[in-house]
């Protein structure tokens, strides 16, 4: 299984970078590529935020919505990558020792 | 020239090392998780070591404590690690004409965190070796890339190990929700990276997409809301552009 598992992964991630630095791709299709990391990367992380169990969780007791906010708030003002991991992880720490779910 | 490729290899891995503090809590849990859900020690680490791809060794892990069958989870796996093409397709121009034997290991190696540190600093500046620029623009910049993802799959492979002997001992380890160490991780990559209205439309569509289409089979959800994402994304540019001429990139 983890063979299987380790060829589906390297099947996804090596064969276009082998096929696309043989071609010079059409100017627009660049420009869309832009947008890879912001798109796929939130596409990744709000359901993690949002949803429980598979319901939604809104709610002062979330501890990742409210640690997810202050994270987005240092990373917008601080752009510094590790304050925003550590203080985010602070802030979700002590949710939930408060017993935030 | 061997000089520049050794800076260059170390400034990737120097990069690095935000994403890493975000990373030992994801992968600490994994090895927990993982032998929770009943793998050996020896298969949790092999699955680190050739697979090395944290959310779905991650999915796979939960799948196999609910006893799930063999070809589910490698579909998963295909799926959730599909957005990984997307990213090829972004870092490909950049090695253009890179023989296969870099190829091969810049695939393998290939990672959610290696590729925003890496795609940042190559779209950022078209000389790695900054600040003191030496070398010629570009020419070294796989070995920036290298560095970046080594450190990365080191890094990954000695919290899974960590992560093994703590699930053992400590109790409940997998419900302390060190999954968030990713989320917060991402947070700190994306927002810089929304610096004008059409980045911050392709984040919306794409977390709605995503919240929309959660329930959809094998996490295509996902695929789904990147695709849609970057195509809002792309056409907001293209409107944004012809609104306010001055904006255009040339």
């Amino acid at each position: 299984m983890i063979f299987l598992m380790m060829v589906v992964t390297f099947g996804v991630r090596y064969p276009v970078l082998a096929l696309i630095g043989r071609y010079d791709l059409p100017r627009p299709v660049v420009r869309a590529l832009r947008f890879v990391p912001v798109a796929v990367l939130s596409a990744l992380s709000a359901p993690m935020v949002l949803i429980q169990n598979s319901e939604w969780h809104l709610s002062f007791a979330n501890a990742q919505l409210i640690a997810s906010v202050v994270a987005i708030l240092i990373a917008w003002k601080s752009r510094n990558l590790l304050l925003t991991i550590v203080s985010g992880m602070i802030v979700f720490t002590l949710m939930r020792l408060a017993g935030a779910t | 020239m061997i000089e520049s490729r050794k800076r260059s290899f170390l400034y990737g891995a120097r990069d690095m090392l935000p994403m890493l503090v975000g990373a030992v809590p994801f992968g600490i849990l994994f090895g927990a998780l993982a032998t929770a859900a009943g793998l050996s020690f020896y298969a949790t680490m092999a699955m680190s070591l050739f697979v090395f791809a944290g959310s779905s060794q991650f999915v796979a892990a939960t799948l196999i404590g609910q006893g799930v069958g063999v070809a589910v989870i490698v579909m998963t796996t295909f799926f959730v690690n599909l957005r990984h093409a997307l990213y090829s397709a972004s870092l490909g121009p950049y090695f253009k004409g890179l023989p296969q034997k870099w190829l091969l290991p810049l695939g393998f190696f290939l990672t959610d965190e290696s590729y925003a540190v890496v795609i940042k600093r190559f779209t950022e500046s078209s000389d790695i070796q900054s600040p003191d620029g030496e070398s010629p623009a570009g020419s070294v910049r796989h070995w920036y890339c290298l560095g970046a993802s080594l450190a990365m799959y080191v890094n990954w492979q000695i919290c899974t190990a960590i992560g093994i002997v703590a699930g053992n001992s400590l109790e409940n380890l997998s419900e302390w929700g060190l999954e968030f160490a990713m989320v917060v991780t991402f947070i700190g990559i994306v927002v810089p990276l929304i610096d004008r209205m059409p980045m911050l439309v392709a984040a919306v569509v794409a977390i709605a997409v995503a919240l929309l289409a959660r329930d959809m089979v094998h996490n295509l959800g996902l695929i789904v809301a990147s695709v849609a994402g970057v195509t809002a994304g792309f056409v907001a540019e293209v409107v944004y552009e012809r609104k306010y001429p001055e904006t255009a990139e040339s």
